[in-house]
């Protein structure tokens, strides 16, 4: 990781504090001073990659020669609900809770 | 000035399948929350989807019935989004490659006709169901929510109008259309109050008889037919005050206030408007060749643009045909009934008038009512055949509906049948001859207006069950 800190060729900046209050994560300054620093260097890289003449190159966002996997329209076994549920922060009965939405203009 | 209001609307329809589009848990309305989930629709770390490959067929058959292309190859993307009802925080979508392009729809309102054109149908994901805690269950008052994920992940397609709608009338007979032709296809339930489909329109207005586009306005929340109609006409004369008076357009989002009446501007707690698509790595690209087109292609059955088109031909008025093509179960009783041998029209306007009504009133759909075609086609038989009056037929209907029987059954338990034995009528004839001296007289002399009045006053006399066309046979005869 060092090595790349110091040859950073395009800066990228990044708000790291709006990522993480999207992900929901409370951060620290000093998680969210070395978060930015890692997250800058994979925006970076990819910065450098999106740089590169690709004229006439295919796509391989599926690399793989396969096409069509499907499955049958067959139910399956679910999960426990209570099971499910254990893993939420919050609940009321058998549902999710989550805060308010949206807010009236 | 005159301001044309230009839509567009994106439809969702649920997908009928037995399991969800990428797992196989199972599809349904109504399960108790949180039942219906495994780790691919919530979004657990690690857990890979796989296309339902019934869906496919199901989403061709949508593009097909509106006349769309099918793109040999298609590719799922993720949209990327932070919401609640979102377990993954992206949607598996479409985007650059939909399954289906370019199509059109046809639809009518009144006597007109008018070709909307599709843009596309891609396959999505459905979300979860989030129910909002707090005052009137409106998401902008909602203290919390809460979150059902059972519909998270049920097959949905989503059909994208081109701009070209230029009324909320029209985008009602639009969305109406629509659901016709996906019921006709068997391929969702179409349910509007339980949002199995659900709709949003693009709405702005430019001066009529220009070209460029106006702001738009997406309007959400709407579901019902006539919720839709109601939300674009306010919206359109909320835009034309604002034009009115100087001021400019918003482009927002607002959501339909159906207890209001109005629209409400509504603004999000995330930013988050790029959904920086990508392709979806964990999905192989839908390659459709010609032969499975074809296959699903033939398996389409009669849209109600067809059954319209032939309703016509049978002599139905453009309302009946209309109404009859777009429902699944009206269609079948109209068939059945004139199969038996019920007059076309007698059998279309008992549909959409009086038999409506009636299911309604004792809010039963017709599938689940008596009312069928035997029972139609023997009501227009007793009608033909002077049986019964039009008017004693409706009580009829009412009675079968009300589960009395069969229209024989209930004409004679309630006594209608109409009376055209000559013998029986004659001596009450009579009477009303006997009784209305000035008026046989005027008719004598040529005055035929007078026999309507006589024929009311036999009518009357026989408690509305004498035969018209007997009684005025006989009093041509007294009085000649």
């Amino acid at each position: 990781m060092a090595y790349y800190y110091h040859c950073r060729l395009m800066p990228v900046d990044i708000d790291i504090g709006k990522v993480a209050r999207l992900a929901r994560l409370a951060l620290s300054e000093d998680e969210l001073n070395r978060y930015r620093q890692q997250c800058e260097v994979v925006l970076e890289h990819a910065a450098r990659v999106q740089a590169l003449p690709t004229d006439g190159v295919t796509g391989t966002s599926h690399p793989l020669p396969r096409t069509n996997a499907f499955r049958d329209d067959i139910v399956t076994e679910c999960l426990d609900r209570e099971e499910v549920l254990a893993q939420a922060p919050e609940r009321d009965g058998d549902y999710f809770l989550v805060p308010r939405i949206l807010d009236e203009q | 000035m005159t301001y044309e209001p230009v839509i567009g609307i994106e439809t969702h329809v649920e997908l009928t399948t037995e399991s969800k589009m990428f797992c196989g848990c199972a599809v349904g309305f109504g399960a108790p929350p949180n039942t219906n989930v495994c780790p691919v629709c919530l979004g657990l770390p690690g857990a890979l989807p796989v296309v339902n490959g019934r869906a496919v067929e199901f989403a061709m058959a949508i593009g097909l019935a509106l006349n769309c292309s099918i793109a040999h190859q298609s590719v799922f993307s993720r949209k990327n989004y932070f919401y609640p009802d979102m377990p993954k925080n992206y949607q598996i979508s479409q985007y650059d490659e939909p399954l289906c392009i370019g199509g059109y729809l046809d639809v009518q309102t009144g006597s007109e006709t008018r070709r909307i054109g599709i843009t596309r149908v891609h396959m999505e994901e459905d979300t979860g169901k989030s129910i909002h805690v707090g005052e009137g269950g409106r998401i902008s008052a909602a203290s919390h929510s809460l979150i059902d994920f059972n519909r998270a992940g049920v097959p949905l397609m989503e059909v994208v109008s081109e701009p070209d709608i230029r009324s909320a009338e029209e985008a009602r007979a639009f969305v109406a259309e629509l659901r016709g032709a996906v019921l006709r296809l068997g391929v969702s339930d179409a349910k509007l109050e339980e949002g199995s489909m659900r709709f949003d329109a693009n709405v702005s207005l430019r001066p009529k008889g220009t070209e460029p586009f106006g702001t738009k306005v997406e309007v959400k929340n709407m579901n019902s037919l006539r919720s839709l109609q109601r939300a674009l006409e306010h919206e359109i004369d909320r835009q034309a005050a604002l034009l009115e008076a100087g001021d400019s357009v918003l482009q927002e989002t607002r959501h339909w206030d159906e207890a209001a009446g109005t629209t409400l501007g509504m603004r999000s707690k995330e930013e988050a408007f790029d959904y920086r698509y990508f392709p979806e790595p964990d999905l192989v690209p839908v390659e459709v060749d010609d032969a499975w087109r074809d296959r699903v292609g033939e398996a389409i059955p009669e849209l109600p643009a067809q059954a319209r088109a032939r309703y016509l031909e049978m002599g139905l008025d453009p309302t009946a045909a209309g109404l009859i093509s777009r429902d699944v179960a009206f269609g079948a009783v109209f068939e059945d009934a004139v199969a038996a041998g019920g007059v076309s029209q007698t059998v279309a306007n008992w549909l959409t008038g009086e038999v409506t009504a009636l299911l309604r009133r004792s809010e039963t759909p017709l599938a689940s009512s008596p009312i069928d075609g035997a029972a139609l086609a023997e009501l227009s038989g007793m009608v033909d055949a002077g049986r019964l009056s039009a008017s004693a037929a409706k009580d009829v209907l009412a009675g079968v509906v009300a589960g009395e029987g069969n229209p024989a059954e209930v004409a004679r338990a309630r006594d209608l049948v109409q009376v055209s034995d000559i013998a029986a009528l004659e001596p009450i004839i009579d009477e009303v001859l006997a009784g209305n001296e000035e008026a046989v007289g005027k008719l004598r002399r040529g005055d035929d207006k007078v026999i309507g009045f006589l024929i009311g006053q036999v009518m009357r006399a026989s408690g509305g069950k004498a035969d018209p066309a007997v009684v005025r046979g006989i009093i041509k005869d007294r009085v000649s």
